[in-house]
């Protein structure tokens, strides 16, 4: 069925589709109207689930974590503030192996209050054990919440997963998409199983009490385990979704226009249309870039990255988030993974689109030829470059 | 033991292994004295005060010596014995 | 008619050789918790005493699921497993919040607010030792005026949080005192809140030997000082009748009530109390009695 929807409306056809049983949520822009569907939804008895009310998004996360510890399929979003008010519940059910998805419509943190745009709040939950998804359009990010429940209830990765979408520019963008049939998702993603982990009279487990650090440790290991099996399943849940839809999203990373491109740009997010439409002038122009899209931030597709990497002379690193003091997260995290290769392409890296200022076309087409010019010149580093930032230059 | 994924830990008396080891002063029930109300049993906050139908017991290998049920014994039937004294 | 000792049951299902400390009212509390309601009960902790008390991984002493969860989502949490319960139709289930008074009035207060607020039907049950015991006995918002803590070494300057009410004031289905030394009290406190649909409220007043500074043989006895003394008052909202239960109930008449005094010269976090101090705890028991008896006189609250 093709229908018009808002990333918003999306990531609710998807939580419907996925037949969530458990929903907490509390309101905040731009992620309010995934939370109004869904209790739309529930109402009118086209989705049976319970859906509570909670006071805060610390709540909504703890209420979640209880639902999902009692074995129900469970789905809340969120954004920005509402995401850093429930952190500490975040940690809380990655280290509890809870499979939750969450939506997060990615959106700058105050002051200034500001409801556009940015990654800093989902990057700022890179460490708490969630697998994290940046969908490029609305379309991606309906697909993107099936396969998360698919992935996140697969027995060899049992992780939550949080499906970021750009604030306004998908959460309120309405466009064209295609929405599964029910029969289809159902049987790609069937009712969740019992886990041997769940509240249970018969069973009775204590959950998470005192653990000594001769422990702990070990619990930490199989975390980290988890998130690496979890690329292999993220790719083959990816390629069975596309068996049955038509539809699939290169598993970690999409590459666009990489195989033989002497310059790749880094990107993640909606942003990444922008980019490959300049790629696309620029190639009319004899220049050779590719586009790299981040789809999954964590795990982090290091070997992936570094695979693409290998035939490129220069990088350009869009990073649409802050670390203050060090410079773009993803820059910082793209470095790490290129670090030994043996040669090693100029990386440059460009802060842009905070607050959601646009990212436009014509800025990615001067962030490219820039650095045509520093691969000429052979400049090796060259400091943070600020996009369009009022008296500063690129 | 096999680790599962996430911190899940299995009912068992002794959590703390053999508290009766903290004790300095042991309860000691005087039967003869007992009137059976099972104030001691209901009071005990360990359960270690064993009730078979309504006589009592203490189960020493647990019992951390708290004297409360001594205290509240209305017919001062449990003393309080230094451990060292038995 | 009224419950016997002997009448209940022989079963515990908190077990012996937990950590707690000897004395200690939480682990007391938890025995008769599980006594009561029995094994289909499902018991959400935050961080508090209890915590440390279920023993380490991989043991133990729970012979009944907890959740273990962050400080301030003890309701939230509760819910959730309630709605998921409702919703797989495993409504037969109790599912209890056994939560310090930190974790109650202090920071998960916001949690257990709009949990009542959406009556979540949930067994709530404060066991309140007054203060941050698990961390060392520091001051909370249940800790009563001039009590010495770590946080106030020369006395609290305020007095205790009246926690009880302020859930009354969510117009929840049942509210209730209760206390550690008056366990049918409390034990017919808690089968009535069981049989109750909705969010239902208990608080226990918990002596605490470590951070009370009293000998451990003292508990029960202190706890008793303390509702002879008026200090704490057992009582009942049930559906906004508020009811005075029988060992405060004679306490009506103040000549009747012990004076405070007795209740806190035994208690070594009082023992630099002042005379002026030991009458304005007075004062403000005589104050919050006043509060009880028009709310008795009303009858129906709400």
């Amino acid at each position: 069925m093709r229908v018009v929807l808002t990333g918003n409306h999306a990531a609710a056809y998807a939580a419907l589709l996925s037949r969530v049983e458990v929903v907490a949520a509390y309101p905040i822009t731009p992620q309010t109207q995934i939370v109004e569907k869904l209790a739309e939804f529930i109402e009118e008895g086209r989705l049976k689930a319970k859906y509570i009310r909670v006071e805060s998004e610390h709540s909504a996360m703890a209420a979640i974590i209880g639902a999902s510890a009692a074995g129900a399929r469970t789905f809340t979003a969120t954004a920005s503030h509402g995401l850093i008010y429930m952190n500490e519940m975040v940690f809380w059910a990655g280290n509890a192996r809870l499979p939750i998805v969450m939506a997060v419509v990615c959106r700058a943190l105050a002051p200034p209050w500001n409801i556009w745009t940015e990654h800093t709040d989902i990057l700022a939950q890179r460490d708490t054990g969630w697998i994290q998804f940046f969908c490029e359009d609305n379309q991606e990010v309906l697909d993107t919440i099936i396969q998360a429940f698919k992935v996140a209830e697969d027995d060899r990765v049992l992780l939550p997963v949080m499906v970021g979408l750009d604030a306004f520019i998908l959460s309120h963008t309405a466009t064209p998409i295609n929405v599964p049939e029910q029969e289809d998702i159902d049987r790609f993603l069937p009712p969740r199983k019992p886990l041997p982990f769940i509240l249970d009279v018969d069973n009775p487990l204590t959950h998470s009490n005192m653990t000594y650090p001769d422990q702990t440790m070990e619990f930490r290991y199989r975390l980290q385990k988890a998130m690496e099996r979890a690329k292999r399943v993220i790719v083959e849940v990816d390629e069975e979704y596309g068996r049955l839809t038509g539809r699939r999203y290169s598993g970690l990373l999409d590459c666009y226009r990489c195989e033989d491109a002497d310059l790749g740009v880094i990107v993640m997010g909606s942003s990444a249309g922008d980019a490959k439409e300049a790629i696309d002038k620029l190639r009319d122009e004899g220049y050779k870039p590719g586009v790299v899209r981040i789809r999954v931030f964590r795990p982090f597709p290091r070997e992936e990255l570094r695979e693409i990497c290998r035939g490129f002379k220069a990088i350009a690193i869009i990073d649409r988030d802050l670390s203050p003091g060090l410079g773009g997260i993803l820059y910082t995290e793209t470095l790490t993974s290129l670090y030994d290769l043996g040669s090693r392409p100029i990386v440059q890296n460009y802060i842009a689109g905070l607050g959601g200022r646009d990212i436009s076309v014509s800025d990615f087409k001067l962030i490219v030829r820039e650095l045509y010019r520093s691969i000429e010149e052979g400049v090796e580093t060259i400091p943070i470059r600020w996009i369009g930032v009022e008296g500063v230059k690129l | 033991m096999e680790m599962l994924e996430t911190p899940l830990s299995k009912p068992s008396e002794g959590s703390a292994g053999i508290t009766g080891y903290w004790r300095t002063f042991k309860p000691v029930i005087n039967k003869s004295k007992c009137v059976k109300c099972l104030l001691c049993w209901i009071y005990c906050p360990e359960g270690t005060v064993i009730r078979i139908n309504d006589s009592v017991d203490i189960n020493y290998m647990y019992c951390k010596g708290c004297g409360i049920c001594a205290n509240e014994c209305p017919t001062k039937a449990i003393d309080m014995v230094l451990e060292e004294e038995i | 008619m009224s419950l016997k000792i002997k009448d209940l049951p022989i079963e515990d299902y908190w077990l012996s050789g937990n950590p707690s400390c000897p004395g200690c009212p939480a682990s007391l509390g938890l025995r008769l918790l599980m006594k009561t309601l029995g094994p289909k009960t499902i018991v959400v902790i935050p961080a508090c005493c209890s915590t440390i008390i279920q023993g380490a991984y991989p043991k133990t002493s729970a012979n009944f699921p907890i959740l273990n969860i962050a400080f301030a989502a003890s309701a939230a949490a509760a819910s959730g497993i309630v709605e998921a319960l409702e919703l797989k139709g495993r409504s037969n289930v109790n599912v209890v919040v056994w939560a310090g008074d930190g974790g109650t009035v202090d920071i998960g207060l916001q949690a257990l607010s709009g949990a009542a607020e959406r009556n979540e039907n949930i067994v709530y049950v404060c066991y309140d030792n007054e203060a941050y015991m698990n961390t060392g006995i520091q001051r909370s918002g249940a800790t009563p005026y001039g009590a010495w803590t770590t946080t106030t070494i020369t006395g609290k300057k305020e007095h205790k949080k009246n926690l009880p009410l302020i859930m009354a004031a969510h117009g929840i289905p049942y509210v209730a005192t209760a206390s550690i030394s008056y366990p049918i009290d409390f034990i017919t406190k808690l089968k009535k809140a069981s049989k109750i649909y909705g969010m239902k409220y208990i608080h226990l007043h918990s002596p605490c030997p470590t951070g009370w500074r009293f000998p451990s043989s003292k508990t029960i006895e202190i706890g008793r000082l303390a509702v002879l003394t008026g200090t704490w008052v057992l009582y009942e909202v049930e559906n906004g009748i508020f009811k005075l239960n029988p060992p405060s109930n004679v306490l009506i008449d103040r000549n009747k009530r012990k004076p405070v005094r007795s209740y806190i010269k035994i208690q070594g976090r009082f023992s630099h109390l002042t005379e002026k101090n030991i009458d304005e705890l007075q004062r403000y028991i005589d104050r919050q009695w006043e509060t009880y008896l028009k709310l008795l006189s009303i009858g129906k609250i709400y």
